[in-house]
């Protein structure tokens, strides 16, 4: 199990410092040498290593480290035992959701102003390098940065406390109530897209989320229905008509694969794939899925790219908005990479604003608004400076951002009902939201 | 220092402040002192009198510096017993649980024993949240005590609480409990049955992601009964494989890859259960980075272990612009392990991309990509072999030479039909720097030598740096070089002999010698045999490439989502102790041979032959070079002897092979010191040089006081050159002797065999001075049986030179009607002293100023009974000089110059110590210093 968990600023200076075992170095003396050594090896040897990280899993001296980086702060995980590698870097992702939880920012003045607040969570959520429950709405409700409020405690809250965090509820605690009750739900996709210069589809996916802010009373039982295909047949299956499934067919989508947030219960998923569960009170993701087949491509990007001699390069870049006409995509920004010997650049765009940005070496060309059903167009002269490099330039991708207001894998929420035995409030008393928005992932075409 | 100190006296001031605010930002300033690693253990009576409050944030921080610093103090952490003991039984379960989690960290023996009664009560606490803490805290002190533990009967509470009704305590207790198994490999710990699978199963579905990853572990330990437990298990655990935690995914993963090795492959249920793997596995791929590398790693071994489960994933394994580099590397050995003719030209697209990419390793390793495709989809090789051209012709150095590797795979998979590309090959000769590039290069040169016009020149290129080259370049150089040999014999034996010396006279590798020795052998004894040998058809190499061995791959899946999985090695490769040494095993199905029978494929079939001959005499080591390309040995016998043979017919008669023969000492005569000073005048000499002194000058010595000598060059006794049984009843006995001016090889030849023998003939190998017969040999025919005569061979120093090991070692080649015999002999150096080496006093003075010290060398020579005047006379027979004497101190210093045939000069100074002041020759023991100083050849 994990041995010690530091935590370090970008000089390698320990901001954290957590031992749960004995085998990366005895807790007797104060800092004892080896864990003075392993906090310096991994300084040496990851922090301050010339070249980019090789493995987020380093082993120095028969040690594993495991760490990840937000902004410019180390989290390193220790051990020296095989332990679940995965289940590490889940531990680790999840250390930084709960500190954000906390106090927003992972920075290393947040860290230095709540170091104690830190060490608690820590003695807290890792028992003898065992993760235990951190669920951050659970332990809000026993580790406060406010120390006096848990004092003032009766013995009924204690036990509920308890319950909760060793339960099988953990995500929720009981008696909540809203004098309204409401739901928002979000689809949340990025589309992902690798293109050939010929416009050929090397690789797309849909990898999206299903968001949910709940704000309902009481211990809720929800369901969840989407045009899954499997569920869509299966009903077929039981006779609907022959009109009914013409139609329902076509806006059926074909889900690859999908996981659930611990709440919905997986085996009635995996028998009946049926999503059913009791939500986490506020913001939580319910499921993440991916989708390969029949994407809408919100955009086509047609690139030409010429060079003139040794020092000229021209481009030309046609963007072809490819959904219904009436919807309108945000936030566009295309980017072309320019070689590094770049010396002047002039383009000339029908639509929005485009620069050339020296320092990324590219072509940034930005549209507010763009609506379907478009093309518009961006050509560049690049002017370069003479170089005696043999290597010829490798051009990297254009790439894309962008914004719909429809989910490009097709999905569709059918219902999202809830039922409270228990209050009396009915399904139809609940206000829900949808809303689907669909993002660029990693949106590339070659040229 | 004096800030710390105060530091320190401000804190103890604020700790004991009545003010509890105060108090706890001291404590808190405590803890952050700790944190930077400064030492406030002087602190720990004030802290420790801290601990007793109702602030449960401050009793934590407490606590806190208490895990860190009771064991360097444990006298006073007996202070903090009552504290905890008391907070054992505090109303508030948050407390409890608090007091025995702390108490578990704290290591030390004292406070261990009161640690017994309050976990035993905690254990059974009737909350669920001290349970589960105390269930991890059984782990703790067996940790710290295992026996205490044994004895105090925790581990039976523990599997009770196997049974709990609170998911989560469940699965800690599961979790300690297979951490305490680990160090009891054989006790039946865990009791893994049905009964108790079902309880696991059951809690798998309520508790926390934490707690299921650790059931998921301890499943993957159980054996199922049969097929039908095993699919009940895995039909339990398959919705765990849309987990949002990736760990638990994983961990499915692994008991259903596991399980599934008892399923019937023809149940249904074993189709569907390969279908459901895919798509989770792909999912892992959109995880953040370091868990998309983990994912990869696992892939990787799953993808080795069941092919079929992602075959039609290709395209999710394509490497994106930014993905860090060591995510794409993983997917690039995914891409290629997946490679098949469905997918090949896609693929081949990518990795044409991917070779013009930034990362070198990255670049390397697509180029290398692409010949594996080759390789393995062969109908793909040659657009895979016009895609590594193309590459080539980008001139970037790493590109060309990791494809020229690449390449040389693609000849061996398909032998004859790519060689047309070898002179695009050829052309990037120059441009190759690293061994694995140069080593390629050199084995296509010579597998594919006789379609090379210029193949020795390309390798005798190579040659000139022999000794500046990496072993595997050495190796395939001294491999392509016999091979050129074998294939085009006539031009190229310089080549061979040249390369044959540097690998076994001028190299310290013992593999390159011994391989040096053995080809030698080979094309001395069976040049026919040499050819089947080293022109055999190699076996076609497989088409997977950098598997993994079969039996670790089983333990690898055995350990998948572990660090063992990402390492690809097993866990007793890096954990020490106890802990990870079990080898984990796939279950098989009850009746299925399958496993089994995939086992034996490894061992090659030459592995089990029997190991080689034992060092093999002189005789036996050389060979017939001239026949090497006729017909086999023995069919010489009875052919006329012909005109004499040209000398480099004999040229691989070899040196180094005395070393084999093992003349003992007399492997390092003094004269062979000079050696170094000799080939390359300017090169140091030894410094430590106490070698005895055997052959060479010390024979000139050692006879000194022998029976009647008569004056003039000394002659060594005849020694046995040629035993009869080597000779085929031929035995020669020799020596040398310099006889007016006139090097002579005198032989004693004994026909031993029941026949005559005629047409005898002689030839010598390069050597270092150059000695070759001035005429033939003289031996009148016929030699009859049991008849002995005496030949005296004259020599003259025109043949060619090489340096030999030891530098008077003189190989020779005899003839007769019956075969052609070889063997080594070593003349004195002697015998090379020329007669007109005496040197002008000085022109001696000068050139012995002007020789570097770094070319002197010394050495002493004892039991020599001879006065210094007697040693200057004897040493005057055999042509070395006394110049001049002096007398020091009882000492007589002889100032001495020799003369070699090749010009060479070398001076010595001879030190005679007296003993006693009478002469009397026989009590005198003397020991004699020599200096040697090797001259530049030509003063």
């Amino acid at each position: 199990m994990i041995g010690g968990l530091f935590i370090y600023n970008h000089k390698g200076e320990v901001l954290i410092s957590r031992v749960y075992r004995d085998d990366i170095g005895c807790l007797s003396t104060p800092y004892p040498s080896w864990e003075r050594n392993a906090v310096d090896a991994f300084r040496v040897n990851v922090i301050h290593a010339r070249q980019q990280v090789r493995s987020p899993v380093t082993n120095i001296a028969r040690t594993s480290f495991f760490h990840v980086k937000r902004s410019n702060i180390w989290l390193a995980a220790v051990t020296k035992q095989n332990v679940n590698a995965a289940m590490v870097f889940e531990f680790l992702y999840k250390m930084c959701d709960v500190m954000t939880a906390y106090f927003s920012k992972i920075s290393e003045e947040n860290i230095k102003n709540n170091f104690v607040l830190i060490y608690e969570l820590l003695d807290e959520i890792l028992d003898f390098g065992y993760p235990q429950n951190s669920e951050s709405g659970a332990l809000k409700t026993f580790i406060t940065q406010q120390g006096i409020k848990s004092q003032v405690r009766d013995k009924d809250e204690q036990s509920q406390i308890t319950s909760q965090v060793t339960g099988q509820i953990g995500w929720r605690r009981e008696g909540i109530k809203y004098r309204r009750n409401e739901l928002f739900l979000d689809v949340l996709e990025s589309v992902n897209l690798l293109m050939s210069p010929q416009g050929q589809v090397l690789s797309a996916h849909v990898s999206g989320r299903v968001v949910m802010k709940s704000y309902l009373s009481g211990m809720p039982e929800c369901k969840f229905g989407m045009n899954d295909k499997i569920v869509i047949d299966k009903q077929q299956g039981k006779g609907a008509t022959s009109d009914d499934s013409a139609k329902s067919g076509k806006q059926s989508i074909a889900i690859d694969d999908c996981t659930f947030h611990q709440c919905v219960r997986l085996s009635k998923f995996d028998s009946e794939r049926s999503i059913s569960f009791i939500p986490p009170d506020g913001d939580y993701e319910l499921m993440r899925y991916r989708t390969t087949k029949d994407i809408i491509l919100p955009f086509r990007v047609i690139p030409l790219v010429r060079e003139v001699g040794r020092t000229k390069l021209e481009v030309k870049v046609v963007i072809k908005s490819n959904f219904k006409a009436s919807l309108l995509a945000q936030k566009i920004e295309v980017r072309i990479p320019t070689p590094l010997n770049t010396s002047g650049v002039q383009v000339i765009c029908m639509k929005g604003k485009a620069k050339y940005k020296a320092s990324d070496n590219a072509i940034v060309w930005k549209i507010k608004r763009m609506a379907g059903m478009k093309e518009s167009q961006i050509s560049a002269e690049i002017e370069l400076l003479p170089t005696n490099e043999k290597k010829k330039w490798t051009r990297p991708p254009i790439s894309m951002n962008f914004e719909v207001p429809f989910a490009p894998s097709g999905l569709k929420v059918r219902y999202l009902k809830v039922f409270e035995s228990k209050l009396n409030y009915s399904d139809h008393d609940v206000i829900k939201w949808v809303r689907y928005i669909g993002r660029s992932g990693i949106y590339e075409t070659r040229c | 220092s004096v800030n710390t100190q105060y530091f320190i006296f401000e804190l103890k001031a604020e700790l004991n402040s009545d003010k509890k605010e105060k108090k706890k930002e001291a404590v808190k300033k405590v803890i952050a002192s700790m944190t930077v690693g400064k030492d406030v253990s002087a602190l720990f009576p004030d802290v420790v009198n801290c601990m007793q409050t109702d602030n449960l944030e401050l009793k934590k921080l407490v606590y806190l510096y208490l895990m860190n610093y009771a064991k360097s103090q444990p006298d006073m952490a007996i202070m903090a017993v009552n504290t905890f003991v008391k907070d054992c039984e505090d109303p508030n379960p948050l407390i409890r649980a608090l007091a025995v989690r702390t108490m578990g960290c704290i290591r030390v023996d004292k406070i261990t024993e009161y640690l017994c009664e309050p976990l035993r009560k905690c254990l059974k606490d009737e909350d669920p949240y001290v349970r589960k803490t105390a269930a991890v805290c059984v782990a703790k002190l067996h940790d710290i005590n295992a026996q205490l533990v044994e004895d105090q009967g925790f581990l039976d509470t523990l599997k009770d609480l196997i049974s709990d009704s609170n998911p989560m305590v469940v699965a800690n207790a599961v979790a300690a409990l297979s951490e305490i198994a680990e160090s009891h490999p054989n006790s039946n710990l865990l009791d893994l049955n049905p009964q108790s699978i079902n309880k696991l199963l059951t809690a798998l579905n309520e508790c926390t992601e934490w707690g299921q990853i650790f059931i998921l572990d301890c499943l993957a330990n159980y054996t199922p009964r049969d097929d039908r437990e095993s699919q009940s298990i895995c039909e339990r655990v398959t919705p765990r494989l849309s987990h949002a935690n990736s760990a638990v995914v994983l961990s499915a993963v692994k008991v259903l890859m596991k399980f599934m090795e008892m399923l019937p492959k023809d149940l249904d249920y074993y189709g569907t259960l390969l279908k459901k793997l895919a798509p989770p596995l792909v999912t892992l791929l959109s995880a953040e980075p370091e868990l998309q590398y983990v994912a990869l790693r696992n892939i990787n071994l799953i993808v080795q272990k069941r092919p079929e489960i992602l075959k039609h994933e290709m395209k999710v394994f394509f490497v994106k612009y930014n993905d860090p580099i060591y995510v794409k590397l993983e997917k690039l050995d995914i891409m290629i392990r997946l490679a098949s003719q469905a997918n090949i030209a896609q693929v081949l697209a990518e990795l044409k991309e991917y070779a013009t990419e930034v990362d070198v390793d990255f670049v390397r390793k697509a180029v290398r990509a692409i010949g594996r495709c080759a390789i393995k989809v062969e109908q793909s090789a040659e657009r895979c072999v016009s895609t590594l051209l193309d590459l080539i012709q980008t001139k970037v150095n790493y590109v060309v030479q990791e494809a020229i590797v690449v390449i040389k795979d693609i000849f061996r998979k398909y032998p004859n039909k790519y060689e047309s590309v070898i002179a695009t090959l050829c052309e990037n000769l120059d441009s190759l720097d690293e061994p694995e590039a140069r080593a390629a290069m050199i084995w296509i040169v010579g597998e594919y030598a006789e379609r090379i016009d210029n193949a020795d020149e390309l390798l005798e290129s190579f040659l000139e740096g022999f000794h500046d080259e990496s072993t595997q370049v050495q190796l395939q150089l001294l491999t392509a070089i016999v091979k050129l040999f074998l294939k085009k014999p006539t031009e190229t034996q310089e080549l061979v002999q040249q390369v044959l010396s540097l690998a076994t006279q001028d190299s310290d590798n013992p593999d390159l010698r011994d391989r040096g020795y053995i080809y030698w052998r080979l094309l001395s004894t069976d040049p026919v045999a040499a050819k089947e040998v080293v022109l055999a058809e190699k076996p076609l190499i497989s088409e997977e490439t950098d598997l993994i061995e079969p039996t670790l791959l089983e333990e690898l899946i055995c350990h998948i989502g572990t660090l063992a999985s990402v390492y690809h090695k097993p866990p007793s490769a890096f954990v020490e102790g106890s802990r990870g040494v079990q080898h984990k095993r796939i279950p098989i199905r009850s009746g299925s041979g399958e496993s089994s029978e995939s086992q034996d494929t490894g061992g090659a079939p030459g592995a089990t032959e029997a190991p080689a001959a034992v060092i093999p005499s002189q005789g036996d080591l050389l060979g017939d070079l001239l026949n090497l390309d006729l017909t086999p040995p023995t069919s010489t016998a009875g052919a006329p002897p012909g005109p004499p043979m040209p000398m480099g017919g004999m040229d691989l008669l070899g040196g180094g092979l005395d070393s084999l023969v093992g003349g003992g000492g007399s492997l390092l005569t003094p004269l062979s010191l000079m050696g170094s000073g000799f080939g390359a005048p300017a090169a140091v000499m030894p410094s430590s040089l106490n070698a005895p002194v055997g052959g060479g000058l010390g024979d000139l010595f050692d006879l000194g006081g022998g029976v009647g000598m008569p004056m003039g060059t000394f002659v060594p006794p005849k020694t046995l050159w040629l035993p009869a049984m080597k000779g085929k009843g031929l035995e020669i006995m020799g020596t040398f002797a310099r006889r007016a001016g006139v090097i002579q090889m005198e032989m004693t030849l004994t026909n031993k065999a029941m026949s005559v023998m005629t047409d005898f003939a002689i030839q010598f190998n390069r050597n270092s001075f150059g000695l070759a017969p001035a005429g033939p040999l003289q031996v009148p025919t016929p030699l009859s049986p049991n008849q002995t005569i005496d030949v005296s061979l004259p020599l003259n120093n025109g043949g060619p030179v090489m340096k030999m090991e030891p530098l008077n070692n003189l190989q020779v080649a005899v003839k007769n009607n019956i075969d052609v015999f070889y063997f080594s002999c070593q003349y004195p150096i002697s015998m090379l002293f020329v007669e007109d080496g005496k040197m002008d006093r000085q022109v001696f003075l000068a050139t012995w100023k002007d020789i570097p010290n770094e070319n002197e060398a010394q050495f002493q020579i004892n039991d020599c009974h001879l006065n210094s005047d007697a040693a200057s006379n004897k040493l005057q027979g055999s042509n070395v000089f006394t110049i001049a004497k002096r007398t020091v101190e009882g000492q007589d210093m002889l100032y001495q110059s020799m003369k070699l045939t090749n010009g060479i000069c070398v001076l010595t100074e001879l030190r005679v110590q007296t003993g006693s002041p009478t002469y009397t020759v026989s009590d005198r023991h003397t020991h004699a210093l020599w200096v040697m100083i090797p001259a530049r050849a030509g003063v």
